[in-house]
């Protein structure tokens, strides 16, 4: 990651917003980005009881319409993306040709030949090339829609009373989406999220975006950071691109072999299929500290293997992650020993989801 | 939280900790602004009594959900007690980080380095 000092960082239009409301802003995938406003704990809580409001406008969009557009994201997303209906959405990943995963992606079906792809921000520039790349073969258009877009995820229990009563309709259910007014402002409204709770996740124009963040604010949801949403995922084992999976991993290994549907034929298949087949060294697993103590990210684990995400969850209070392991030792209910900064934290090996939601 | 603050009666170290200097042997703690950056305390691990510590040394940590922190000895010498309520009760690091949330006590091996440590008017200059 470049430091702050020598790269212009970029701002999302609610910048003078986080900025008022004294949030901590650090630097996150090019953007200066806000980590906390009054506290991770607190906001993570807000989320799991209530309900939050996260700038998340960072992430990138790519539109692919044209008479190949089905085609075509089948050719180079994961998932079985004829099986999205017109207002649906999946979870895919992008893969080179030895399966090693680009990006992990929401894709939204807007009409039959439309499609919103949503990146993560330190990929979109890499995830825009590589489709294009291979968009030649087909008829299709793509389009950045990053600088046109502002994102804003709302969830928690009571998201979805807090966005229905400012919205001009029903909203979407989980994993659809369509176009509604909310606060008076026309916008894309999703049923998807990173938290585990249920919620929506609202994309609009850039201007637009304060004076929705304001009524939601008004409204009673709880301005959170990017700190309460890492800590939020993680108790939830969603994957974080560039911790818990990279290029240098196949799906299979990262646990997303379920979002593979290795006879579509896409983009790095045929490695996936056979990863599938032959198991894989390692696998990624969810694991909690037995006792106190919190592993961070690049811990070792004596046997092999490291924590690719650590942190301490607020709902179990105590020290969580997702790490590799070696295949043979990464049953559920296997002790562990991770190496945190010299002192060994014993650990075990834990079902996904680490915490259980109340759910969507 | 508390609101900032930097008592008179305090030692500080650049690293953003503090002690209090009594015949021979002094308390330290991190300042309030070291743990309004670090963010709630959730975990605190006291170091073992009787090790040593060394002036601009790390001598333990503190954890927020974020990050760990390394805490830097403001002075040197061995460690003769340590605040172990905050094992149970990290946060009292962030509530009272003069008073309740201090971390060790210490018989100063060099009581001479104290000369070198600023006072308050000096620190929070150091912070603006």
């Amino acid at each position: 990651m470049s430091s702050a000092s020598d790269t212009a960082l970029r701002r999302t239009s609610l910048y003078e917003r986080h900025a008022a409301a004294g949030a901590r802003l650090v630097p996150f995938s090019g953007w200066e980005m806000p980590v906390q406003y009054t506290g991770i704990r607190d906001e993570h809580l807000a989320v799991r009881r209530d309900v939050g409001v996260f700038d998340v406008s960072h992430m990138g969009e790519v539109q692919t319409c044209g008479p190949q557009a089905t085609a075509f994201l089948q050719h180079v997303l994961s998932n079985d993306v004829r099986r999205i209906p017109e207002g649906g959405a999946q979870y895919s990943v992008l893969c080179r040709e030895d399966g090693g995963i680009l990006d992990d992606l929401f894709t939204y079906r807007l009409a039959d030949c439309d499609y919103l792809t949503v990146t993560n921000a330190a990929n979109h520039e890499k995830d825009l090339a590589w489709m294009q790349e291979r968009a030649a073969e087909f008829d299709v258009d793509l389009i950045d829609r990053a600088p046109e877009l502002a994102m804003l995820a709302v969830q928690g229990p009571r998201a979805r009373d807090l966005v229905r009563g400012l919205a001009d309709g029903r909203l979407p259910p989980r994993m659809h989406c369509c176009q509604r007014d909310v606060a008076g402002v026309p916008m894309l409204v999703c049923g998807t999220g990173y938290t585990g709770e249920d919620g929506v996740e609202l994309l609009l124009e850039p201007e637009h975006a304060p004076a929705v963040w304001d009524a939601l604010a008004n409204a009673g949801a709880t301005p959170c950071g990017l700190g309460a949403r890492d800590t939020l995922r993680l108790e939830v084992c969603f994957h974080l691109y560039g911790n818990d999976m990279d290029e240098r991993r196949n799906p299979i290994e990262a646990g997303l072999g379920w979002c593979c549907k290795d006879e579509t034929g896409f983009v790095g298949s045929a490695t996936v299929a056979a990863a599938r087949a032959a198991g894989t060294p390692e696998k990624l697993v969810a694991f909690a500290l037995q006792g106190s103590g919190i592993a961070r990210q690049g811990n070792p684990i004596h046997g092999g293997g490291a924590v690719t995400s650590g942190t301490f969850s607020p709902c179990l209070e105590r020290g969580i992650g997702m790490a590799y392991v070696p295949a043979d030792r990464a049953a559920l209910d296997t002790r562990i020993e991770i190496d945190v900064r010299g002192t060994v934290r014993p650990a075990v090996i834990a079902r996904k989801p680490l915490y259980q939601t109340k759910g969507p | 939280m508390s609101d900032a603050s930097y008592p008179d009666d305090l030692l500080y170290h650049p690293e953003h900790d503090w002690a209090r200097v009594q015949d021979g042997a002094a308390t330290f703690g991190i300042t309030w602004f070291a743990q309004d950056a670090l963010g709630e305390v959730v975990f605190f691990e006291p170091p073992d009594v009787g090790s040593t510590v060394t002036k601009d040394e790390p001598y333990t940590e503190v954890e927020s959900v974020k990050a760990v922190s390394d805490v830097i000895a403001p002075l040197s010498g061995e460690i003769v007690e340590v605040n172990n309520g905050l094992a149970e009760n990290p946060e009292t690091i962030n509530d009272e980080p003069y008073g309740k949330g201090w971390l060790v006590k210490v018989k100063l091996s060099d009581p001479d380095e104290v000369s070198s440590l600023l006072d308050a008017a000096a620190y929070r200059a150091s912070l603006i």
